[in-house]
């Protein structure tokens, strides 16, 4: 059929059936480039994932093999630089635990109560002008919350250990420069996250349940605690996971205000987390000790990774109920 | 003559500037299905939730005129809504159970009331389950998620949930429109069962189950209750013209 057209028309025919050969074919190749670029990018963050990850673990292990795994993960002495050194990191990752685990305890009540009311309770403007503080919240440095942390919050904390160990002898005082101090940065600095996604999770729950409860006679903050909350559960799970991860990798504002000496984990005690022990000593350690302090850091990765694949599972969790 | 379990007097209700229902003067029997019928629009399902002031939580709402519970005024100051949906309870159109499992659905309108006693929640929930017709297909799954229930099922069990507290009057709003038809019957049966001991009133579209359950029916148009009586002589011999129309299916 084509064919006998393209006779009958003659050139001009055959001339437009090139050009419109010609435009597909142009097509087609920018799909073809679109696609393979966008196949680049894509992995691009793989390579990166998969880089690190095999960086760590190259780097990590060989001090695991010199030193031994249980003298550097569950003893507790931490002496990288003495003539007979010891490696152990226990109450460092005690210490990031402990850290971890306080700032959550003391942030996430705040942040999910915040949460509710900028999706319940708050009349629209407030809830607005709330909201826009909590962002701003999120993009303040943590360097700034640091200092902050350092200039205002050490001094209370110091007025406060002096009050409360006055009468107990051989106290080490450490100017307010300690965990619960490192906790409480932490804690105003993941509430942030927290917040929001908490909040998406409870705009999320569908106005016929609150409905429902009102009906039965039950009231607003009964209607809240009983149903809207337990509904939201996954996403506040989410929302907590996503703070622990933001907690346990914080360094910068940690090593500011934690003091930083080796120290079992208790709360007017100066601390070492994870993460501050590779910020302050990375830059003069050599041999041995540079080599257990990329194992420092393979423990923080692999606490980090464990944490996105709660994450996930939580996810995954959801997805089926939703079925 | 039958008791009247409520009472509206020159209601009238405003959604901002809407004039959505308009002087509705209506008596609903005690212990007898009530069905409000009327095309999409016309005001019935507003009607319904001023019974027990769901229209309380959407702003913008005016209210003049009375809706008279045991002949004392539901929205006289001082009334305690919470006390008032107690005894007004409601189904919804969506069967729509809480997240968590089926005996902590019903057990919730006891709770938020203060029952704390293991024993008596187990009663309420299993006289509650029975009374929606539904035990028999829950009661070995009482502690899971009720998520898993059939449309069906849960629309029956929101059913037991709003039974739970003890109503004496039972609202649904289109308890049947996401139903399929073998549950819709199951319903229906239910709704005849439970005028035994509530008085029901029945917002629906379908004006065949108007018929088929209803003991007295109020046609709504634009806000206004056209014609009201017993569901019998309505759809036998409407007096209005308008109703006529509608029952005929001209409109709607």
């Amino acid at each position: 059929m084509q064919y006998i057209s393209a006779e009958r028309y003659g050139n001009s025919y055959r001339n437009a059936e090139k050009k419109r050969y010609r435009d597909r074919s142009r097509a087609e190749l920018v799909e073809t480039v679109a696609e393979t670029v966008f196949t680049f990018c894509a992995f691009c963050s793989v390579l990166a994932v998969a880089s690190i990850t095999l960086y760590m673990v190259v780097n990590g292990t060989p001090a695991v093999f010199r030193v031994g795994l249980k003298d550097i993960l569950f003893s507790s002495t931490w002496k990288p630089v003495a003539k007979e050194p010891s490696f152990g990191i226990f109450y460092v990752v005690l210490s990031s635990i402990a850290g971890t685990a306080m700032a959550v305890i003391l942030g996430v009540p705040v942040a999910l109560l915040t949460a509710v009311f900028l999706a319940e309770v708050a009349p629209k403007k407030l809830a607005a002008t709330v909201g826009a503080a909590v962002e701003l919240l999120a993009g303040i440095p943590s360097v700034i919350y640091g200092m902050i942390g350092m200039m205002v919050l050490n001094p209370v904390m110091y007025r406060l250990e002096q009050r409360i160990f006055a009468r107990t002898p051989g106290h080490q005082f450490t100017g307010g420069a300690n965990l619960l101090s490192a906790a409480l940065v932490l804690a105003v600095m993941i509430m942030p996250t927290v917040i929001s996604i908490s909040e998406t999770a409870i705009r999320a729950v569908p106005a016929h349940l609150r409905a429902s409860s009102y009906a039965l006679g039950a009231s607003r903050v009964q209607t809240i605690f009983r149903v809207v909350l337990p509904a939201a559960k996954p996403g506040i799970a989410t929302a907590v996971v996503l703070g622990v991860g933001r907690a346990l990798g914080e360094a910068m504002a940690v090593s500011l205000v934690s003091g930083g000496s080796v120290n079992v984990p208790l709360p007017f005690r100066s601390v070492r987390f994870l993460t501050t022990a590779l910020v302050s000593e990375m830059g003069y350690a050599g041999g041995l000790h540079r080599q257990v302090l990329f194992t420092v850091g393979l423990v923080l990765f692999v606490f980090i990774m464990l944490i996105n694949l709660s994450l996930n599972r939580i996810l995954k969790e959801r997805e089926r109920q939703d079925d | 003559m039958d008791d009247i379990k409520i009472r509206t007097d020159h209601l009238n209700l405003y959604y901002g500037r809407t004039h959505a229902l308009k002087n509705v003067s209506v008596k609903i029997r005690a212990q007898a299905v009530t069905a409000l019928i009327g095309p999409s629009g016309c005001g019935k399902s507003t009607f319904l939730k001023t019974l027990n002031r769901m229209n309380d939580l959407s702003g913008n709402v005016r209210i003049e005129g009375g809706v008279y519970l045991d002949g004392k005024d539901i929205y006289a100051p001082g009334v305690d809504v919470a006390k008032l949906r107690r005894k007004v309870g409601m189904v919804f159109q969506e069967p729509n159970p809480f997240p968590m499992s089926i005996y902590d659905n019903v057990a919730y309108g006891p709770r938020v009331h203060g029952i704390k006693d293991h024993g008596t929640l187990e009663k309420i929930v299993e006289e509650s389950l029975r009374g929606a017709s539904i035990w028999d297909e829950v009661k070995g799954r009482l502690r899971k998620s009720a998520l898993g229930l059939s449309g069906g099922q849960k629309q029956r069990l929101c059913i037991a949930r709003a039974m739970a507290v003890e109503p004496e009057v039972l609202l649904m709003d289109e308890p049947t429109s996401a139903l399929d038809p073998a549950s819709t019957v199951k319903v229906e049966e239910l709704m005849k069962e439970l005028k035994k001991k509530y008085t029901v009133v029945v917002v629906t579209h379908n004006m065949q189950q108007a018929a088929r359950v209803s003991d007295d029916t109020f046609f709504f148009l634009m806000g206004e209750a056209v014609e009201t009586g017993s569901t019998y002589s309505l759809f036998s011999k409407p007096r209005d013209r308008r109703t006529f129309d509608y029952i005929n299916g001209r409109f709607g």
